[in-house]
């Protein structure tokens, strides 16, 4: 007879341990399906190691490609921390973008000092209204927001297209459904020459910590982990569920929209419909990955970010394909789920003599 | 008006809002039985998109069509079987496993298939079901084109309704299923297994789920494409809700939903340079999240969804 036992409160080393030990996991069992697809493992990997750092414009590839990541990866992590489902990242990042070509591309024409901040400022919102509307509908109707976000982001993509044959096409575009480019005073400034790492990455960075500091010592934060940890007794104590719920789903949907902010306004200068290949699911894993804590995000973004970015340079070395990495991406949640199961439980052989089992954390 | 009326007696509209529903119908039972027992099962997306290329990539490779029927379900119940051991025995996260589940199944689909098909711009066709003519009653009028043209998937399909149906009502099972989703104490003290059950319900409705993935694959089209199931699986979630968790409303609610599906397909070819074709593709989830909205208020949650269960802790 197994039985489980909860630990005690796990400590610093498993909290940080199993993350990283999930990661590496999910990486080592990228090894199957490599050799399913007959490719040499060993030589696999290595050519993904050189992908992401063997060269300054690898490296600027990796963090081009972490920037949404670390954006919609908060947006997970503050949604949940509160137990709101937002799984609507991916259509919050296409709002966002929505928002940035339609101010910054000729609707205005203003200095950069004014262009930018405009841009960001909007795009943060659209995204924000994005999350704040199907959070509305549950705390008005009980509208499951999970289901609601989902289908949301269905709806967000659509819009899009159709936006893109129409009032955002492009009269230079031969025809392509693709938006008019930004002005070149509306782009968020280059960090590196010819590289394509941008100053999205500072403006996620910055926001990372924000969120970190917030979510640890202000009231604000303390609201939103007590509506997460359990809303009845949160409400007993007079916080009002409600309208923290909507000042989490505001800031989850803002920081989503920042994503699309960046992708357009830092990279590629104006908005196609497939500007985001999976920027909003992904997030989730990298929230997971970090066990939901800000700072956390950081680092699982730069590891996602160099999953993606080596197994695209080995996918063109060596011909497998590409969705390896988002394979171990998924197998990289699973590895975590289950790891924070062994965090937080012991398995003991024997009989179940002891008062109480397992409790759900 | 007029034309919506043409359209609504025709016998051609109503054959394609029951093949258009055919996915939903499995797709929502299996949901619908992952949920009766206390499991929410969000993989479903994933599992639709394994269904669909493990079936149609069986019948490929000439295992012929019921092998890619049962290949699928196969698939299915599998990652049935990794949220179901994730969410019950270890009882973690039901959303995040979930998606997890969704993630996994879709990326190994795509994964497989560019492994097996590396350099096809279009995906090889196989020879899928066809109509079951059934001499003497599709020469029904109405009837006959509507019900007795359609493939052998739609009629298992519906068959599932009934079984599904008579498994809850007039089973023991069916009741144990139910009350483990409601009560799992009492099951326990009819010395039952919690978790047994519920990771039985798990790998069934699983499997069902890809089922609905096959019918896309090996009836509505005849090969695997990128994307194909398109959020079926989340506005299966949706219709669980709206269907109070019963097989029969399940039904109805595929139907209802096929109906309009079909009727925006047709009210596009009519009124399309009216309006743009976006505002009609978008139909459908704007409908799902409708109902959604006003199921909600009276949905009546099996009491022990999301709670995991684990054995002398009450």
């Amino acid at each position: 007879m197994i039985r489980i036992e909860p630990r005690e409160a796990p400590g610093r080393a498993l909290r940080l341990g199993v993350p990283v030990l999930s990661a590496l996991v999910a990486l080592a069992l990228a090894a199957i399906p490599l050799a399913l697809a007959g490719a040499p493992v060993g030589r696999a990997y290595a050519e993904m190691a050189r992908g992401v750092f063997g060269s300054l414009f690898a490296i600027s590839e990796m963090l081009t490609r972490a920037t949404p990541l670390i954006f919609t990866g908060l947006a997970a992590a503050l949604a949940f921390r509160a137990r709101l489902w937002n799984i609507g990242a991916e259509g919050q990042l296409y709002l966002g973008a929505m928002a940035a070509v339609a101010v910054g591309a000729g609707a205005i024409d203003a200095p950069a000092i004014v262009l930018v901040p405009l841009i960001v400022l909007l795009g943060a919102a659209a995204g924000a209204a994005g999350m704040v509307l199907p959070t509305m509908l549950k705390t008005r109707f009980g509208a499951d927001e999970v289901v609601t976000t989902l289908l949301l982001n269905f709806i967000i993509l659509i819009f899009v297209q159709m936006m893109l044959e129409g009032p955002l096409k492009d009269p230079m575009g031969l025809g392509w459904p693709q938006s008019p480019p930004i002005l070149d005073q509306g782009m968020l400034p280059q960090l590196l020459p010819r590289m394509r790492v941008h100053s999205g990455l500072i403006l996620a960075l910055v926001l990372a910590g924000i969120a970190q500091f917030m979510l640890a010592r202000s009231v604000w934060g303390f609201r939103l982990r007590a509506v997460g940890e359990n809303a009845a007794a949160a409400r007993l104590a007079g916080i009002g569920v409600g309208r923290t719920m909507l000042g989490v789903a505001a800031l989850s949907g803002a920081l989503a929209g920042l994503a699309g902010v960046g992708e357009v306004a830092g990279l590629k200068g104006y908005l196609t419909a497939d500007l985001s290949p999976g920027f909003g699911y992904t997030g989730i894993v990298v929230a997971m990955l970090a066990g939901l804590s800000p700072v956390g995000v950081v680092v699982s973004a730069l590891f996602i970010a160099s999953v993606f970015v080596g197994a695209d340079s080995m996918s063109r070395a060596m011909g497998v394909s590409s969705y390896l990495a988002d394979l171990v991406v998924s197998m990289s949640l699973l590895c975590v789920l289950i790891g924070g199961f062994f965090a937080r439980f012991r398995l003991r052989l024997g009989r179940n003599t002891g008062p109480g089992g397992a409790r759900h954390g | 008006m007029g034309e919506i009326l043409q359209i609504l007696l025709a016998d051609s509209f109503w054959a394609a809002s029951l093949r258009i529903a055919t996915p939903l119908i499995f797709g929502v039972l299996g949901a619908l039985l992952c949920e009766k027992s206390g499991v929410l099962n969000l993989g479903i997306e994933g599992i639709f998109v394994a269904g669909a290329m493990a079936g149609w990539m069986a019948a490929w490779l000439g295992l012929g069509l019921w092998g890619g029927v049962l290949v699928a379900a196969v698939a299915g119940a599998l990652f049935g079987l990794i949220h179901a051991i994730l969410t019950v025995p270890l009882g973690l996260s039901q959303h995040v496993s979930g998606l997890g589940v969704t993630l996994f199944a879709t990326s190994a689909s795509y994964f497989a298939y560019r492994t097996a098909l590396p350099d096809v711009a279009s995906p090889p066709r196989i020879e899928p079901f066809r109509p079951l003519d059934i001499p003497l009653l599709s020469d029904l009028p109405f009837l006959g084109p509507v019900l007795f043209q359609q493939t052998a998937l739609t009629w298992l399909a519906l068959a599932m309704v009934a079984l599904v149906w008579y498994v809850l009502e007039r089973t023991p099972l069916g009741v144990a299923i139910k009350a483990v989703g409601d009560n799992p104490d009492s099951v326990d003290a009819q010395g039952l297994s919690v978790h047994g059950l519920r990771i039985g319900a798990v790998v069934a409705g699983s499997a069902l789920m890809a089922l609905g993935g096959a019918f896309l694959t090996m009836s509505a089209f005849d090969a695997f494409f990128f994307g194909m199931v398109n959020g079926r699986g989340w506005i299966c979630i949706a219709l669980v809700i709206f269907a109070s968790w019963r097989p029969g409303k399940a039904l109805v609610g595929a139907l209802l939903f096929g109906a309009f599906d079909a009727l925006q397909v047709r009210l596009q070819t009519e009124a399309g340079a009216l309006v743009p074709g976006q505002v009609f593709l978008m139909a459908p989830y704007v409908l799902s999240i409708l109902a959604l909205v006003i199921a909600a208020r009276r949905a009546e949650y099996p009491r022990a969804l999301l709670k995991p269960w684990f054995k002398g802790q009450r």
